[in-house]
């Protein structure tokens, strides 16, 4: 580190340790107060509880990228084309739990169907694998002419 | 910045080569944008795990799944993984100091740090080895099945299990339990539920442990590979041919770069596997 002297730069390590390692046992409390292990009973609100922690770790990623990387004294440029495209993140953070939260109501309406529906479902299938195509036509066939719901909903019991 | 009445030079730009326009060495820069890939490598990882989390109805309960000790403690949640946050960290603050070292051309100073960085990184390996078996090797978890489930409604236990269940044990939904083994036979328990209707434990998501093992496992690899390279410079640096090149030791720098993103890739994975 050309741009600080030896002694600035060695407190900026320990000193890096010391703030790295407090927002740990800060996140760490927070888990473990807010799931109720250190005061029986009491809990916080997971919105609260998961946004602290988030924030918290963006806050060690933040120290360790400017600080113990040294992207603090980096040109603008370096800087920017490292941490930019990182931006595109939020996106398939949005896209992709937004999928999740689809698969999961598909998932509900599966559990609605009646049993003798899904008797084409190979038994053990509860993961996540989807059953192959041969098993879903027949599935499609054991639908009653009847039912009130529309084929395509059952469409997601494949997948379940 | 030249100006263009100045006829006789031609101004020249950052750009057409010959310069570094970020006044970086085109190793570190490189690095950089290895590790930018290497995040979103781990980013399409850590968001899958995510989506399939939401997609799920339950999921394991980390404080449930990660909390046993070396020496048979158990039921001590996120404790060893703590200590597992603070070897790499101090891993990272002896790098610091390796790389600061380099700058004076202090080759004593360099080898002892990266030494204490190559330790680190060997007792974090060795706290993982330590996870992985007790989770393969006395719980059962693969990448295909899934012991650990999570009770969507209340009940009471018609059966023991032997270790932490009693018969005529009662529980509330949403509390997690481990299906045991004996032999080579699965033994989930049999419950009445508040209805009265009977039945038995349900193994949990069967994505986790699949997106446990890759996850940690791929994260546990860039810690072996960097240890790995952290020894072959140790061995250049304590050769001097690091010191002859008089560029301040810049290999141990970007080999620094690169330990540093194995321990800021562990903040994510220690918050989505273990604290949310």
């Amino acid at each position: 580190m050309a741009h600080i002297n030896y002694e600035a730069a060695k407190r900026v390590a320990y000193r890096g340790f010391v703030i790295l390692g407090v927002v740990t046992i800060v996140e760490v409390f927070i888990a473990l107060l807010g799931k109720g292990y250190i005061v029986e009973g009491f809990h916080l609100s997971r919105p609260v509880m998961y946004l602290a922690m988030i924030c918290l770790s963006l806050y060690k990623a933040y120290y360790i990228i400017f600080e113990f990387m040294h992207m603090r004294y980096e040109l603008p440029g370096l800087v920017r084309s490292v941490l930019l495209p990182t931006i595109l993140l939020i996106w398939v953070i949005i896209a992709f739990f937004y999928e999740g939260d689809t698969w999961f109501h598909w998932r509900k309406s599966v559990q609605e169907i009646p049993a003798e529906m899904q008797l084409a479902r190979p038994a053990g299938n509860a993961g996540l694998i989807p059953v192959q195509s041969a098993d879903s036509t027949e599935a499609q066939e054991a639908v009653p002419a009847d039912s009130s719901r529309p084929a395509g909903q059952v469409q997601p019991g494949h997948t379940h | 910045m030249m100006t263009t009445d100045q006829t006789q030079q031609t101004p020249v730009s950052n750009w057409e080569g010959g310069r570094e326009p970020f006044k970086a060495s085109y190793g570190k820069l490189m690095m950089w944008y290895f590790l930018l890939s290497d995040a979103f490598t781990f980013a399409g990882f850590l968001i899958s795990y995510g989506a399939l989390r939401f997609s799920s109805p339950t999921w394991p309960v980390p404080d449930f799944v990660f909390s046993s000790l070396p020496g048979g403690i158990h039921h001590k949640p996120l404790i060893f993984v703590t200590f597992m946050t603070f070897v790499l960290i101090v891993s990272s603050v002896t790098m610091v100091r390796a790389v600061q070292e380099g700058h004076r051309y202090n080759k004593k100073g360099v080898a002892l740090w990266m030494t204490l960085t190559i330790v680190g990184g060997l007792i974090f390996l060795a706290c993982q080895a330590w996870e992985w078996s007790t989770l393969m090797g006395k719980e059962h978890m693969t990448i295909h099945v899934n012991p650990f489930g999570t009770h969507i409604e209340s009940g009471t236990y018609l059966d023991g299990d032997g270790h932490d269940v009693q018969k005529g044990d009662q529980f509330t939904a949403g509390k997690s339990y481990l299906i045991h083994k004996h032999g080579d036979e699965w033994a989930p328990l049999r419950y009445q539920t508040e209805s009265g209707e009977i039945k038995q434990q349900q193994f949990g998501p069967k994505a986790f442990g699949a997106l446990f093992f890759f996850i940690t496992g791929f994260h546990g690899f860039h810690v072996f590979s960097g240890v790995v390279f952290l020894s072959i410079i140790l061995v250049n640096v304590l050769s001097g041919i690091y010191a002859n090149r008089k560029n301040h030791y810049e290999m141990v720098e970007k080999i620094g770069l690169y330990w540093h993103f194995v321990d800021l890739v562990w903040v994510f994975v220690f918050l989505v596997f273990y604290l949310l």
